[in-house]
């Protein structure tokens, strides 16, 4: 089953300047329990494409259907909050509230869903274990590793229940060892609960271990390529 | 847990924060303090015009207050006088007679108000016998005694026991004088006051006037609080039958809770100028701050915080900010007044021009609990109002371009 399905997409920037065409009339369908990468040179158009799948950016023409919503067409007010049941997030960097703890920052956006606090707790302790911080659970990112809290910032992903999760360059900031750790999470989740992953990258060790690689170039599908 | 995350934002800027929130403070105490200082000031000149020169409640012929004149007296006024005294809550009530009049030394002369009182009962009304500076409250002097107020004494250069003379008109228009003798000299802390009344014996005013026995133009009483003189006065009206009139000393002398209005209008307008200040301190700061956290607003955004809760999110940091800095304004700003309240800031440096307004150098201050209920509700609008701004800048930011910043 397709769970997001996109239709002949564009996104022009049209500045007083110049006017850049990042995506340009790309068609592809997502399914369930996919782990695929996008790649391509810097400038590419990974991250637009990423914004606009994840209604961050608004296309130019063409449309994003996730489950059956047409995502560009809702109101602004209704993205928002579409986001937050539907997609989780990893960004590079800066994806947590510094004053809060791990655990705080996995139930924050249970929160948001207004889910009661003891289910809150509960799921979001059982997330950090299952991404191996079990042990650092009360810990503010500032006092942990880059490596750490991307993890933290995946199960605050994993924790709004989406229907699957965007991750933009989510290794970039980290070394080689963060980086196998996090995408083994990545994939172990993938793997046992069919969460679905698509994230973009730079580094070939961790194209290596996507099942999907989409190749972009000026704003193109390249290839699409399934192993 | 949005509430939570605003107040831990607070204390990420520490420095910042602190900068902010002394300010506050600062700003508040000083509202709070200068408030309570001129209220205790106005409470004070209040309750010494009460307690020396008006009492709580005075009873006239109504034509008496009109003009003034000696013959509109009140006849047979002993009975009335003594049936009061028996109200409850009375403390204190005395016969008048007021006549105006010249007093005069051997060096010169002063138009004045002569009062005939009765020493006695006027001590439990008026409390002109406790500011007594020389001499004693109609005692040492057995024939004709008068006593006078020190800034009077001055200008007609008269000491205890001087010889001074006071010339009236009687009630059949007659020219007469009288000799009498200094016994005491007052001082009150209103110098308008001193200069112009002067006090003898009611028996001895009488005489000089010709009123019948038992005729007075004034009754003064004098309460126990403040909040029985309405009740107690209800009760006068009953009593009285002619043309007689019970008034309350704000009746009596209007200006004086004209002038607690305006002192209360003025106190508010000083505080009101004191935030406004702050607000835009406040409103900088807060610039500041979601200028440093683009990023962070643009991921709460993209994860789905909406923008009403990210505003909520602001305006909550704005007010926590500004009520820590101002409940401890006003914490310390009571503190600093409750020290004054028993214990005097002395302005006599500047006395002189202030008892010549009637006011007190000797100043206690006098906090009032709804101001500070006020300004809690003042700070806590100031802290919305700063907030406003950057907290509307914050939901305009859009998530996509946030997050692309380095
Ligand atoms: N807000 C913008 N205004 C104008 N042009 C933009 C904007 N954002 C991106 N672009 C342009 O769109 C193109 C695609 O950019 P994008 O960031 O999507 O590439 P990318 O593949 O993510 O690159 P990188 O690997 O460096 O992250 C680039 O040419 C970029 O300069
Ligand atoms: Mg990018």
């Amino acid at each position: 089953m397709n769970i997001i399905e996109i239709k002949d997409l564009v996104k022009i920037y049209d500045s007083a300047e110049i006017k850049v065409t990042a995506v340009d009339h790309i068609d592809l369908t997502f399914e369930k329990g996919e782990f695929s990468a996008v790649v391509g040179p810097s400038g590419s158009g990974k991250t637009t494409f990423l914004n606009l799948l994840g209604g961050l950016d608004r296309p130019t023409a063409g449309t994003v259907i996730i489950d059956g919503t047409d995502l560009w067409s809702l109101k602004p007010r209704q993205i928002i909050d579409f986001r937050l049941h539907n997609i989780g997030f990893v960004f590079q960097s800066y994806n947590l509230l510094p004053v809060l703890t791990a655990l705080e920052n996995v139930e924050f956006i249970m929160h948001l869903q207004g889910r009661p606090k003891a289910e809150r707790t509960k799921r979001a302790v059982e997330l950090l274990q299952a991404v191996g911080l079990g042990d650092r659970l009360h810990s503010r990112p500032g006092k942990l590793s880059g490596g750490q809290q991307q993890r933290v910032a995946v199960a605050r992903a994993l924790a709004s229940k989406p229907k699957f999760i965007l991750a933009d360059e989510p290794t970039a900031n980290l070394d080689s060892h963060a980086t196998e750790n996090l995408l083994n999470i990545m994939e172990k989740l993938n793997r046992e609960e069919q969460i679905t992953f698509i994230f973009s990258t730079h580094d070939a060790r961790v194209v290596k271990k996507a099942r999907r690689v989409i190749t972009l170039e000026d704003g193109k599908v390249l290839s699409d390529e399934r192993r | 847990m949005i509430i939570s995350v605003s107040w831990r934002n607070i204390w990420r800027n520490k420095t910042r924060s602190l900068v902010v929130i002394t300010a506050i403070t600062l700003g508040i105490m000083a509202g709070v303090f200068s408030t309570a200082f001129m209220k205790g000031m106005m409470d004070k000149r209040i309750e010494s015009a009460i307690h020396t020169e008006l009492s709580h409640i005075q009873i006239h012929d109504s034509l008496y207050s009109k003009t003034n004149e000696l013959k509109y007296y009140m006849q047979g006024t002993d009975a009335l006088a003594r049936r009061i005294d028996t109200l409850p809550h009375v403390s204190g009530v005395t016969q008048r007679i007021i006549v105006q009049s010249m007093i005069s030394s051997a060096e010169t002369g002063a138009g004045v108000k002569i009062m005939g009182i009765r020493p006695e009962e006027e001590r439990k009304v008026t409390d002109i016998a406790e500011h007594i500076t020389d001499g004693k409250y109609f005692e040492g002097i057995k024939r004709y005694p008068v006593v006078i107020g020190e800034k009077l004494a001055h200008k007609l250069n008269v000491r205890e026991r001087s010889k001074v003379v006071i010339t009236l008109q009687d009630l059949n228009n007659n020219l007469t004088a009288g000799a009498f003798r200094v016994a005491g000299i007052y001082k009150t802390s209103n110098t308008v006051f001193d200069e112009s009344n002067v006090f003898i014996r009611y028996e001895d005013l009488a005489q000089l006037t010709g009123l019948p026995p038992g005729a007075c133009h004034e009754i003064a009483i004098r309460v126990e609080d403040n909040r029985y003189t309405l009740p107690v006065r209800a009760r006068i009206n009953t009593l009285l039958t002619g043309r007689e009139r019970a008034l309350t000393w704000t009746e009596i002398s209007p200006e004086m809770s004209y002038v607690t209005q305006v002192m209360d209008m003025y106190m508010y307008i000083f505080i009101i100028i004191i935030l406004l200040a702050l607000l835009f301190g406040i409103i900088n700061t807060m610039l500041m701050v979601i200028l440093e956290r683009h990023k962070e607003i643009g991921m709460l955004l993209a994860i789905g915080m909406s923008r009403m809760r990210i505003f909520f999110m602001i305006i909550v940091e704005t007010v926590l900010l500004s009520l820590t800095g101002g409940v401890t304004g006003i914490v310390l700003g009571t503190w600093l007044s409750k020290h004054f309240e028993t214990h005097y800031i002395d302005l006599s440096m500047f006395g002189k021009g202030l008892e010549q307004l009637g006011y007190s150098s000797l100043v206690n201050t006098s906090i009032d609990p709804v101001m500070v209920i006020n300004v809690t509700f003042m700070v806590i609008v100031t802290g919305i109002i700063a907030a406003i701004y950057p907290a509307w800048k914050a939901i305009h930011y859009d998530p996509a371009e946030a997050l692309r910043i380095e």
